[in-house]
Parts: C-alpha cells; sequence; structure tokens
C-alpha cells in the first residue's frame, strides 16, 4: 500500500463510519442544535453543608478512610510539619517541582532536596524516595486531591515514581465539597491527576491491598488557620 | 471480531462445564458478593442516586443522538491539542492502524493499561503476529496474561483465581516474562501486589510506546479519561514516548462539567469506592509533561450496527462498570467465559449480539443467558433497561433462526438457565421490579423526547420466563413475548 493508498484508507473509514451514524440516527431530531436540556440535571450540587469547617472535616475524613495520612496544621507550622514527615520516613532525597515555595522546605535537615528542572529521568525518580507538592484543589466529598501540573504540582511523573508522596492543601481556599464544584475550577486542557488515596488494588479475591505502582504512602498536609475565637 | 473468541462454544455449553468447577464457583460467589454489600453502601451516600442515574442515561442519549457532531467536535479538539485521530471501521482496521503507529517508532514492546476494546478487538495478538509484544500492566490482567487464561469479570478480570492459584501462577510464569517472582512468595495479597510492583516497574522504565483504552472522551475539549486503582494506569499514561488510545465511540460525553454525573456513579457502582485511587485527564499532549506523540483510534466495531436499533442503543450507556455482572444469578454461576466476549454478564448477554451479530451458535445463545429478573436493570447506574433488550433480541432471533441451526443454541441456553433452579431462585430474590406495573406506551412524546421514546415499549413477560416455558403449548419456541395479561407471579 502506497501512502497515498493509506491515506484515502483512513478517509475512507472516517466517512464510513459517519455515514453510518448518520444513517443510524436518522430517526433522531433533524437540524437540533447540540445541547442537553440543563432541566435534566435534577441532582445536587453537593451533599454537605455549606461550612467550611464541616466541609474540611469531612475531606479529612474521607482522606483517612481511604488510608492517607492526615495532617493538620497552620501556615506557621507547614514547614515543621513538612520536615517531620521526611524524618519520620527516614527519606534520604525529596524531589520537588520548581515552583513550590521555598519556605516550606526550610525545617528540612537529612534530606536532600531535588529541584525538578524538567531532566529527571524516570529512573532517576525511582531512587528518589519522597515528592513534595501543592495541588489544584481537594474534594471533600470523594477525599480526592486533584494535581494539574501547576508550578506548584510540577510534571505529573513527579509524583507518581517516589513511593512517597506529600500533598499540601491550603483551606479553605482549595477545598470543595462536590465534584459538581470542583470541574468549573479545573481547566481540562491540562494534564490532571485525580487522587483518592494511595495506590491500591483488590484483584486479588477483592481486598484492597495499598500500594501496587503508584505511590505506597500518601501524606496530605492540611493547612488552615486556626479560627479567631472571640 | 478477535480470533481469540472464535470458535467458543455456546452459552449452554461453556456455562455448564463451568458450573461443575466448584473452585470457580466458590471464587465468584465470594467476589460478587462483597462487592454487592460495598456497593449498596456507597450508594446509599448519595441521596441523589435516583437523579444521577438519570442525568448519565440523559447525558449518554443525547450523544448518542448527535453522536456524529459530537465526534467531529472531539476530532477537531483532539487534533488542536496536537494529537492525531484516526478511524476504524472494525477490529482488522484498528488492528492495522496501532501495528502501523508502533512499528514506526521502531519499537517491538508495548506496555498496555486494560482496556476492553482492545480485547474486543484482538490486539494484543493482533501485534503478536506483527512481532510485538503487549504488556498487560493491570494486576489482574497480568495475572491472566501469565495464567494464559481469558479474562471473566470486567472489573476483576481475574476473580476466578483465589490467592492461591495466584501465587502459583507469579512463580511459575514471572521468569519467562522477566523479572522473575522471589524464591519465597506468598500468596498474601500484599506479597503478591509487591512482586507484581517489582516485575513491572522494568517494564514501565524503558517503555516507548504504550496502549490504552479510555472510560470518557470530552467532546468539547478532546479530553480523555481514564479511572485505574494501581497506577499502571499513570505509568502508561505517562512514561513513554507514544501514547495510543483505542476507545469506542459510544465513550463520548460532551463537556467536562458532564463528568460531575459520571465520577459520582462510575466509582460507587464498579469498585464501591466514593473515588477510585487515580484518574487520569490529558487532552492532546503538553510540552515537557508526559508522551510527546498521542495517537486517538476511534472504533466503531458493530457500534453503529447497535445505534441503529431504537431500543438496543441503550446498551452503548454502558460505562461498564460491572454492577450488573455482580447482581446476575446466572453470571454467578455460570461465571464470565460461557458468555465467549470480553464482555461478561448481563451487559455482554446484550452488547455482544449487537457488536457482532447473531449469526453464530454462541451470539445467538446470549439472550438466553438470563432469568429476566430485572437485578441488573435495578443497579445500573445508566439505567440500561437491559431485560428489555434481552427480549427484544430474543424476538430478533426467533425472526432469523426459524428452521434454522441456531435454534438449537437458543433451546439449550433457556434450557440451561430453567435447569438450574438455584440461579433461578436466587433470582426471585432479587427481583425488585414489578413488571406488570410497566406501561406499554409512554404518554405522547414530546419531540424533544421522540428520539428516545420513539418505539411503544416492549411488551414484558406478564408471567415469568420459567412459568411461561412450563406451560408453554408444545413446540412453542422460547419466544420473548407471551400474553401479557398474564400476572406475575
Ligand atoms: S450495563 Fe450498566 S450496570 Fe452493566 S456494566 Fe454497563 S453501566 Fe454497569
Amino acid at each position: 500500500m502506497t501512502a497515498a493508498d493509506k491515506a484515502s484508507a483512513a478517509g475512507s473509514s472516517r466517512e464510513q463510519v459517519l455515514g453510518r451514524i448518520r444513517a443510524a440516527i436518522g430517526d433522531a431530531p433533524a437540524g437540533e442544535v447540540p445541547r442537553l436540556d440543563p432541566a435534566l440535571r435534577t441532582y445536587r450540587d453537593t451533599h454537605v453543608p455549606d461550612d467550611p469547617a464541616v466541609v474540611l472535616d469531612l475531606l479529612a475524613e474521607n482522606l483517612a478512610d481511604y488510608r492517607a495520612g492526615v495532617h493538620r496544621c497552620t501556615p506557621e507550622d507547614l514547614a515543621a510539619t513538612i520536615a517531620r514527615l521526611l524524618a519520620e520516613r527516614g527519606a534520604r532525597a525529596a524531589v520537588t517541582p520548581p515552583g513550590l515555595p521555598r519556605p516550606w522546605l526550610g525545617a528540612i535537615a537529612g534530606t536532600e532536596v531535588i529541584d525538578d528542572d524538567g531532566t529527571l529521568t524516570a529512573q532517576r525518580l525511582d531512587a528518589v524516595d519522597s515528592v513534595i507538592t501543592g495541588c489544584a484543589l481537594a474534594v471533600a466529598e470523594t477525599g480526592t486531591v486533584v494535581l494539574d501540573a501547576g508550578p506548584d504540582q510540577g510534571r505529573r511523573v513527579l509524583s507518581l515514581v517516589p513511593d512517597h508522596h506529600i500533598c499540601v492543601v491550603h483551606a479553605p481556599e482549595q477545598v470543595v465539597s462536590s465534584l459538581p464544584r470542583a470541574l468549573p475550577r479545573l481547566d481540562p486542557r491540562r494534564p490532571m491527576t485525580w487522587i483518592s488515596g494511595p495506590s491500591a488494588t483488590s484483584d486479588i479475591e477483592l481486598d484492597r491491598v495499598e500500594g501496587v505502582h503508584g505511590p505506597r504512602t500518601l501524606d496530605v498536609i492540611l493547612v488552615s488557620s486556626p479560627p479567631r475565637s472571640g | 471480531m478477535s480470533s481469540t473468541y472464535l470458535g467458543l462454544p455456546s452459552f449452554p455449553v461453556a456455562a455448564a462445564e463451568s458450573t461443575r468447577d466448584e473452585q470457580l464457583r466458590a471464587n465468584l460467589r465470594h467476589a460478587t458478593h462483597t462487592i454487592r454489600a460495598k456497593r449498596a453502601t456507597a450508594i446509599s451516600e448519595l441521596t441523589d442516586w435516583p437523579e444521577l442515574r438519570a442525568a448519565g442515561a440523559a447525558i449518554k442519549d443525547h450523544t448518542l443522538a448527535h453522536l456524529d457532531h459530537y465526534l467531529l467536535q472531539l476530532e477537531a479538539a483532539v487534533t488542536a491539542a496536537g494529537g492525531t485521530v484516526h478511524w476504524a471501521v472494525d477490529a482488522d482496521d484498528a488492528n492495522r492502524i496501532v501495528a502501523g503507529l508502533v512499528k514506526a517508532t521502531g519499537e517491538t514492546e508495548v506496555v498496555k493499561v486494560k482496556s476492553m476494546a482492545t480485547q474486543e478487538i484482538g490486539l494484543n495478538e493482533a501485534l503478536a503476529a506483527e512481532g510485538i509484544h503487549a504488556y498487560e500492566t493491570d494486576l489482574a490482567e497480568l495475572i491472566v496474561q501469565l495464567g494464559d487464561d481469558r479474562p471473566s469479570h470486567i472489573l476483576v478480570p481475574a476473580i476466578h483465581k483465589n490467592r492461591h492459584q495466584i501465587r502459583d501462577i507469579f512463580s511459575r510464569q514471572m521468569a519467562a516474562w522477566g523479572r522473575p517472582a522471589p524464591d519465597n512468595l506468598t500468596d498474601t495479597p500484599a506479597d503478591l501486589a509487591e512482586a507484581a510492583r517489582l516485575h513491572l516497574r522494568e517494564k514501565f522504565l524503558r517503555a516507548k510506546v504504550a496502549i490504552s483504552g479510555a472510560n470518557f472522551m470530552i467532546a468539547e475539549t478532546g479530553t480523555l479519561v481514564v479511572l485505574e486503582s494501581e497506577g499502571n494506569g499513570r505509568m502508561c499514561l505517562t512514561l513513554p514516548e507514544t501514547l495510543i488510545s483505542v476507545v469506542g465511540i459510544e465513550k463520548l460525553i460532551p463537556t467536562w462539567q458532564d463528568l460531575e454525573v459520571f465520577l459520582q456513579t462510575l466509582p460507587r457502582s464498579s469498585t464501591a469506592e466514593r473515588m477510585n485511587p487515580y484518574t487520569t485527564t490529558w487532552t492532546g499532549t503538553t510540552d515537557g509533561d508526559g508522551p510527546t506523540d498521542f495517537h486517538l483510534v476511534l472504533l466503531d466495531n458493530g457500534r453503529t450496527d447497535t445505534l441503529a436499533d431504537s431500543l438496543g442503543r441503550q446498551a452503548l450507556r454502558c460505562i461498564r462498570c460491572s454492577a450488573c455482572l455482580n447482581v446476575c444469578p446466572v453470571y454467578e454461576r455460570a461465571g464470565g467465559h460461557a458468555y465467549g466476549s470480553p464482555y461478561p454478564g448481563p451487559i455482554g448477554a446484550i452488547l455482544t449480539p449487537q457488536l457482532r451479530g447473531t449469526t453464530t451458535e454462541l451470539d445467538a445463545s446470549l439472550p438466553y443467558a438470563s432469568t429476566l429478573c430485572g437485578a441488573c436493570y435495578d443497579v445500573c447506574p445508566v439505567a440500561i433497561d437491559i431485560p428489555d433488550i434481552l427480549v427484544h433480541l430474543r424476538e430478533r432471533i426467533t425472526e432469523q433462526r426459524r428452521g434454522h441451526a441456531l435454534e438449537r443454541a437458543v433451546m439449550k441456553a433457556a434450557t440451561w438457565v430453567l435447569d438450574h433452579p438455584s440461579a433461578y431462585a436466587l433470582a426471585r430474590q432479587t427481583a425488585t421490579r414489578t413488571r406488570h406495573l410497566h406501561p406499554t406506551e409512554l404518554p405522547a412524546p414530546t419531540p424533544a423526547k421522540a428520539w428516545s421514546n420513539a418505539r411503544d415499549l416492549p411488551r414484558f413477560p406478564g408471567r415469568s420466563f420459567r412459568t411461561w416455558w412450563k406451560d408453554r403449548p408444545a413446540g412453542e419456541a422460547p419466544h420473548g413475548r407471551p400474553a401479557r395479561e398474564d400476572t406475575t407471579r
């Protein structure tokens, strides 16, 4: 087959499939502008009361339910919390995305911090113990953190190959209650990873086992200012 | 259709064999009952489940009604984002396209994320014929591949194997495929998962080409979405230079926001989780992050034939959650292999005969692999009326098969189901529908509704299939439409 033949064969597959579709849906109303009737969306926008404290508690609860480590701290304690988690893990090296705020790393001792310059290979990352990232947002009802490759999250490979992931969530601004509220805040043109607990499988007798290929330990730090008491 | 599934025995023959396999049945029962209970809990958290279910069905129906429009929108968006879109009429077409793309990279190994579409087209075998080795990376798929077996469940393809059997497969086979299993491998799930992690990691780190499917494609933005648990999906979707995704044309939804429905219903129906551990979304290619070359192969392979049937097309709503398998008394006894396709259980019984046609004994017997108890419809997160389609397909087959060799297969399938009183009794217990309450006509359709409600609702068998069978006049075929005046019991 010449290249030209191949191209025309591909063209004909496309035309064939589209032709079959049009023949098949011939009974669809003609000329209708495709738009789903919004009245069909009768489901709820959220299942949680609009109270940031309640939403944050639910996020913590659901993250923990799927075996993420959940750590709550104030902005002032963030650097110390990160340092403590690395030390407890005994991490020799941790990788950070280029846009991770440097003050977060201020208390680290005994762990080499490797700043990703975009050239670290997966093989190299395989020898790195931990990764520290921010997130785009977190969803309380499902216990999910969403990474969208923003500057404080970096390339997807960073949060994939090391076996320990520390993810920092700022409340209340990065926390939404539900999926319907999460999606409009995310830009689908960016590559995304939605993470709900550490890697797991139920493939053996439906027994959930933490950790197959992704990070086997997920620590989520929920950062919030203490409520101003009167 | 894949050569893998050619020449398989018809449903009743295969089912009779697997029903005798005590181990298989015990494994299946344990697994399906566990997941059933968990699913009910996960769903009870959402008070608006019926609304989410209706919205999921409506979004899918709407997309299917304008499938040409949305596919063209998708194609434009993927192309604008740096991807290349290919169209495949059938399995051969798709296999040829994928093999050509892999060959163009000069690679002879690819890593794969679990994908039912690629099983459906027999891609691994087609690649092997071209000297390309495809490594499955999903734990269950790895078990199946190492065991030289076939998947038997949508979500848990190795559901028919228990931990001892898996340990044996790993110990025996891993060495031949790459890094061997450790000498002292135990049969605890954690140890088995660790062995798989080590075995596959070396493959991920050197893979240049990956092949995936997708759970959803977003027409508006050209975004693909893959839900998974283990992280093998992330590895395949992120590390290699070239990514080829083979996706059925029915996986389309119009907008990014529409995910709000399916990301609530799919994980809960499937793994009974609020959310699966990992979901990856990507749009074309991104500089400096992930594959530099992205190809999307849009697969028809019988989907447009299914679309042409105004009742049967509901099957294209399916989001492959596998909830219908887990509640099906026939699946529980017969096992996944009896269905002779990657789509087992109730969804397989309605999808396979529509995708492949009903010219073989196996495919013609599939719509009879059901007691019509309705449990599958009750759990389906996109409200596919599976019993309704089964009856409809039986009618089609009855017309086609008169005086034909298919009759034998059909009779045997019906008899197999009826010959298994415990399967049947279970069906009665799980049946929650009051089928006699169903109207046979919908209220006068408005123009907007006309498409999805284009025909009268089919008449449900008024009597249970079993009663009818027992009482039928000699020689009457197992036709799905007995007199509707009879009462349901
Ligand atoms: S038919 Fe419904 S219940 Fe069965 S797999 Fe498909 S979506 Fe799930």
